[in-house]
């Protein structure tokens, strides 16, 4: 076992913690925020895409141990402590980016880190941007609508 | 999908970090190839040691003619490095084509090159640019060329007890042309083939060409037959495609589900050829 | 009392946002792997590596002997629960008895052998990796035509032809036709297996109170109330004791539209240990014991006259059943039978499935459930029937086109279409894709020497299931209305919604009839405990059998309201109008709000004549016919000569859906659709080898389309109303998915039908394609 330290959505924490568990894991069962997704377990689907140390980045295929001293973003952590939903949010609901809403935490926190790096994306730019997360409802159409809006409001 | 249990060691130097390398721990960086494994139990090491947060390993410099990239930096650093950009934009452009976004940020040069998976991006253009691979060990560190650090399908030059530390790329003249053409295994992103080429011209003809292939065969490799083919030769297209045609001969053409070796052989071909003619109308 | 009464706008017909969203873009929706109890226990389960073998014997003394692990039931443990339920039934139909864990033999690679409980999921997957099992391994047969073939491995082995069933269904005089035909064409079709993957994989958490003798599972699946039903009977268990809860699923497309065996198992478990036990399956689990869809080998045979008038179609189906039959598992194929005609009037027809047990995983429901295949099959059938004739193939489709005045429209496989006119949504699609524009671009594209293809599906299901007595397990669906004395609505469906948008569809029809504001109202679903029994989600029925059931208990709703309207106005309960909100009397102008009415209801100290006291009312609604929604799909595409690879130009998709209640979510459900239809036209691969080993059995390897590989769809739509419910809905959880395949398929082949390409069969891929040109070049 190893003690890691994390912030969390601008929380502090401390865990003792066995080598192998997933940051994903730690994350839902240990911390209890189960906003965080494992759709494929293979760093394939993106469902479990959190933001650490302002990357994102997939958390089924890190070690909770090598996130010890990060600070990490999840969907929780997006909307205002007032639950002022953040724009990406509202985006996805205002669009109908999501069906039955599994890969949406994943979506909604590649789509913060697209936006950081080209705030006003063209489609072809989202598509690329987005590849890294699968959804199996959508068909995507709805999600770069959202990305687009999304861009719009936070420009 | 759960890991078998492991001993975790997070040194604060190179020098501790080889210490337990030398003792028979394994290497992690970013994790995007071995965690995958260690979860499928296809890897089962005992002792893990983190040099992903190394900040001796986590640089990009110019430094005599050359640049120096330490083996933990990520991808995305890679991508977007100004200095690689401008001085060697094969490597960041090469870089872009990994994985997705999310892998790009937490994968590291290192960790890819020392995987050695025969369908990575990477090797293409470090076999194209002549790269200079750093291997250091507690006791000593040499330098070892791309073509004879990748040796076979997930096999390196890497001894025991040595890590992946250094690669090290030259920069090339104002009129050297480099250009990474992939094409994709569509489930996974990986290369089914992907072609790095690097050329230079004078006077209408090529001074300098090289070309470096991944996904093929096992392992990546400079097509010296292609280069050969047009060394000297006027810079056009006819040329560059009888060059491109060579790009497979001598090869072990793989097969699997994606791809026959016959296709394969003939996609190497083709994006040989795109590649060579993106690099020569970037070399103007 | 007079009042004036402020106009609502109505809701149904308009882009409504989802009230279900909020709670999944913050990540606090709940899941199955989300629900935590207290001493909550952690299963992992043992599987077969071999596609085919026997048992010799199990070693589970090392799991048992891990710190940690609690408990290991293999085979022998279960004996007393009941195997897994198969509800469809043909004559002659075999059906082997389905443990939930392996007895002596397994049948496909991931069959379960053992269970391993621990406290941690981790030392629980630990456990099971120390399972040790002596193997004899026997020849597996994957391919359903080899299996047919003679001295194939027998599956089962009390069955050595490995034919579950055959099943032929005759309409009209085919023989006949063809006989008389001036053409007949034939083609083999392969329809392949498909994985549906639903991003959420499957997972249940089962927890046994001993001392109520009750059990409540979570799990995810789109059939909560067939799911409890069938558990009780499994685990011996009174059906009112059994609570199942589907949480949010994180989608089904089918896949869950089941009762697996894992369901079963951790009720078993829970009751052996009495604690609560958890299973949440992983990726590669899910893709090796999770249905799959589709697998098909059709040959097909088109009797036409040279003027393209269709006389008749000839079907032979091999279906790919894998080695057990799940929940509908021999239904699936004879669906294809019903569809094959497709939107034609030809009157004869001939088809005969063959059902094949194989050593893989179940094929059963995925989006669309023969439906697919069969539109596929005729939507082929009629382009290469064309391409012979040289006719156009939207002209040949006119042709045979049932007419808009042959309502209802008896097909040739006995089916009684709804509504519809064909030909205008073919107009549509073809003008707004500018058609007779693109075939001069592609003249000219082919001058030179481009390959650009024009592909059109003009494709027809039956969805809205179902009238009961063409369903295995009922086709009605219930609703409940519960007027709250406040006034606030709550909506029970007993359609299981996982992502269609129910809780805000329904929550439209209820406001515009109830005149109260959306946010008074709440929609709730999938679960036992609360909803009434209902069949559950699936097949595109959720608005039109489901939202028919809401339609009447709110009639239900306003009858009674009215009584006690006109009870408090001193008016005359036929005459009061309800409308707004309000109860008027139209004589005095004096109005009581639904509010007060709910409240009076409640109080009780008012009682109309003949009535009783609450606001509260359950329908149970059986649709007299299924309904058919329609379309016309257009693809244009190209191919690249040098690798193969086709690019998607333009996609164009105009569907006839009936009424619609929310065009957002109309879009999702089209979008999503046509995603899946173009997996499977494009690169999906459910991919067995022949020692049984599912080679594309990860994320790695099965390919499904991710954001990049997905053209920009345009969409419209004709609304011609289903007259077989009062909303007029017909369905459009499968359109998108039914439509675009065939169109894909059929714009690929036309690009190449310059080298004399007639076929192409999926998935569609860029060697498959490369081959066809460079082949045709050697």
């Amino acid at each position: 076992m190893r003690t890691i330290n994390v912030s969390v959505n601008g929380k502090p924490y401390s865990h003792e913690v066995e080598p192998r568990m997933l940051l994903t894991h730690y994350l839902r069962e240990v911390i209890g925020l189960t906003g965080t997704h494992m759709g494929c377990e293979t760093s394939l689907c993106g469902a479990c895409t959190i933001e650490m140390d302002g990357k994102a980045v997939k958390s089924c295929t890190i070690f909770a141990v090598q996130a010890d001293g990060a600070s990490i973003l999840t969907v929780e952590g997006l909307a205002a402590a007032d639950g002022k939903l953040h724009p990406i949010q509202e985006a996805y609901w205002n669009e109908h980016a999501l069906q039955c809403g599994f890969c949406t935490p994943g979506m909604i926190m590649i789509t913060k880190q697209i936006l950081e790096r080209n705030p006003n994306p063209s489609e072809h730019e989202i598509r690329e941007g987005l590849d890294g997360n699968l959804c199996r409802c959508t068909g995507y159409q709805h999600i770069v609508n959202a990305v687009k809006a999304a861009a719009k409001a936070t420009v | 999908m759960i890991a078998n249990s492991f001993e975790y060691s997070a040194p604060g130097s190179l020098k501790e970090a080889l210490a337990l390398v030398a003792d028979g721990a394994k290497p992690l960086a970013g994790g995007m190839s071995l965690i995958p494994m260690m979860k499928l139990r296809l890897a089962n090491p005992e002792h893990l040691v983190d040099i992903g947060r190394l900040a001796e390993l986590n640089y990009i410099r110019e430094e005599n003619g050359s640049i120096h990239i330490g083996a933990s930096v990520t991808h995305y650093d890679i991508e977007t490095s100004p200095l690689l950009m401008g001085k060697c934009p094969l490597l960041a452009e090469t870089a872009s084509y990994i994985g997705d976004i999310q892998v790009r940020n937490r994968g590291t040069l290192g960790g890819s090159v020392a995987h050695a998976d025969p369908s990575a991006d990477y090797p293409a253009a470090l076999q194209a640019l002549e790269a200079q691979i750093v291997l250091t060990s507690a006791e000593e560190t040499r330098t070892i060329s791309a073509e004879e650090f990748f040796v076979d399908t997930f096999t390196t030059a890497l001894e025991e007890g040595e890590i992946v530390t250094e690669i090290i790329v030259p920069i090339d003249a104002g009129l050297t042309g480099t250009s990474y053409q992939k094409f994709l295994q569509p489930a996974s992103g990986f290369a089914i083939v992907g072609v790095a080429a690097r050329v230079r011209q004078a006077e209408g003809k090529f001074s300098m060409v090289r070309v470096g292939v991944t996904g093929l065969s096992g392992n990546s490799y400079r097509a010296t037959r292609v280069e050969a083919a047009l060394d000297g030769k006027d810079a056009n297209d006819e040329n560059i495609r009888a060059a491109a045609a060579l790009v497979a001969s001598g090869q072990d053409s793989s097969s699997d589900l994606h791809a026959s070796a016959e296709y394969r052989a003939h996609l190497a071909v083709a994006y040989a050829a795109r590649a060579l003619r993106s690099a020569l109308s970037r070399s103007a | 009392m007079a009042t004036t009464v402020t106009k609502l706008e109505k809701l149904v017909g308009k882009r409504v946002r989802r009230r279900e969203d909020p709670r999944l873009i913050t990540g606090t929706a709940m899941y199955v792997e989300d629900v935590k109890l207290p001493d909550l226990h952690h299963a992992a389960i043992f599987r077969s590596p071999h596609g085919a073998a026997n048992i010799r014997s199990i070693d589970v003394s090392k799991a048992l002997a891990l710190p940690g692990v609690v408990a290991v039931y293999t085979g022998k443990d279960i004996l007393g629960v009941g195997s897994v339920v198969c509800a469809a039934d043909l004559p002659g139909l075999r059906k082997p008895v389905h443990h939930i864990l392996a007895q002596d033999r397994v049948y496909f690679v991931g069959h379960a052998v053992a269970v391993v409980i621990a406290k941690d999921r981790y030392i629980a997957a630990d456990g099971a990796d120390l399972i040790e099992v002596d193997w004899a391994p026997t020849q597996a047969v994957t391919d359903p035509e080899k299996a047919l073939a003679a001295g194939a491995p027998a599956v089962h082995p009390e069955w050595p032809d490995n034919t579950a069933f055959v099943f032929d269904q005759k309409g009209g005089d085919y023989a006949a036709a063809a006989a008389s035909a001036e053409v007949v064409l034939r083609q083999r079709i392969i329809s392949q297996r498909l994985v549906p993957n639903a991003m959420e994989t499957r997972g249940v958490v089962a927890d046994w109170k001993a001392a109520d003798r009750s059990l409540t599972v979570w799990t995810s699946t789109q059939i909560p109330h067939l799911a409890r039903s069938i558990l009780a009977g499994q685990l011996g268990l009174d059906e009112n004791r059994v609570r199942v809860i589907a949480p949010e699923v994180g989608g089904g497309f089918g896949s869950k539209l089941n009762v697996y065996p894992e369901e079963a198992l951790m009720g078993f478990v829970s009751m052996k240990l009495n604690k609560p036990v958890k299973w949440i399956e992983s990726r590669r689990e899910n893709f090796q014991t999770t249905i799959h869809g589709r697998g098909h080998v059709d040959y097909l045979e088109i009797a036409a006259n040279r003027d393209g008038t269709i006389l008749g179609l000839k079907l032979k189906l091999i279906q790919d059943l894998g080695a057990y039959h799940q929940l509908l598992t021999p239904a699936i194929p004879t669906l294809s039978v019903l569809m094959m005609p497709g939107l034609y009037k030809f009157r004869n027809i001939e088809a005969q499935v063959i059902g094949v047990f194989t050593n893989a995983v179940p094929t059963d429901a995925y989006r669309g459930a023969g439906r697919p295949e069969a539109t596929h099959g005729i939507e082929r059938m009629v382009d290469i029937l064309a391409a012979e004739l040289k006719m156009d193939p939207a002209e040949l489709r006119y042709k045979n086109f049932a007419g808009k005045d042959d309502f209802p429209f008896l097909t040739a496989t006995g089916l009684t279409y709804d509504s519809g006119d064909y030909a205008a949504t073919l107009d549509v699609a073809l003008e707004k894709i500018d058609y007779k524009g693109l075939r001069k671009e592609q003249a000219k594209a082919r001058a030179e020497g481009r390959y650009m293809g024009i592909g059109i599906s003009t494709y027809g299901e039956l969805c809205a299931f179902g009238p009961s007595p063409a369903t295995p397990a009922g086709g009605w669906e219930s609703a409940t209305v519960k007027v709250e004395p406040s006034g606030k609505v709550t909506v029970m469906t007993g359609c299981s919604p996982h992502g269609q948008g129910q809780e805000t569809s329904f929550a439209q029809i209820a406001a515009d009839e109830l005149g109260v504001p959306i946010d008074d109202i709440l929609v709730l679903h999938g679960d036992t405990a609360i909803v009434q029994y209902g069949i559950g989600t699936f097949g595109s029925r959720n608005t039109a059998v489901g939202g028919a059931a809401l339609h009447y208990a709110l009639q239900d709703i306003r009858d009674k309201a009215k009584k006690f309207g006109a009870k408090m106005l001193d008016a005359d309960a036929e005459t009061v109008i309800l409308e707004d909100g309000h109860c008027t009397d139209p004589k005095t102008g004096n109005s009581v709000t639904f509010q007060q009415i709910a409240a009076a209801a409640y109080r009780g100290n008012i009682i109309p004549t003949g009535s009783e006291p609450g606001l509260v009312a359950t329908r149970f609604w059986e649709p007299s016919n299924f309904a058919y929604p329609y379309g016309a799909h257009i693809i244009v595409s190209e191919v690249d000569p040098e690798t193969g690879q086709i690019t998607i130009k333009r996609y164009m998709a105009v569907d006839d859906i009936g009424n619609i209640i929310n065009p957002l979510l109309v879009d999702g459900q089209l979008h999503g659709g046509v995603a899946q239809g173009l997996g499977q036209a494009l690169w999906e691969h459910g991919v067995y080898d022949d020692n049984g080993q599912l080679v594309t059995g990860e994320f790695m390897d099965y390919t499904m389309p991710r954001a990049r590989m997905m053209p920009w769809v345009e969409s419209a739509h004709t609304i011609t109303p289903s007259p077989v419910n009062p909303l007029g809905a017909k369905g459009v959880g499968e359109a998108g998915t039914i439509g675009s395949t065939p169109a894909m398929v059929n714009s690929v082949v036309d690009a190449l039908s310059p080298l004399g390409v007639r076929h192409i069969d999926m998935p569609m891929t860029s060697e498959k394609i490369w081959k066809l040109i460079h082949g045709s070049k050697a």
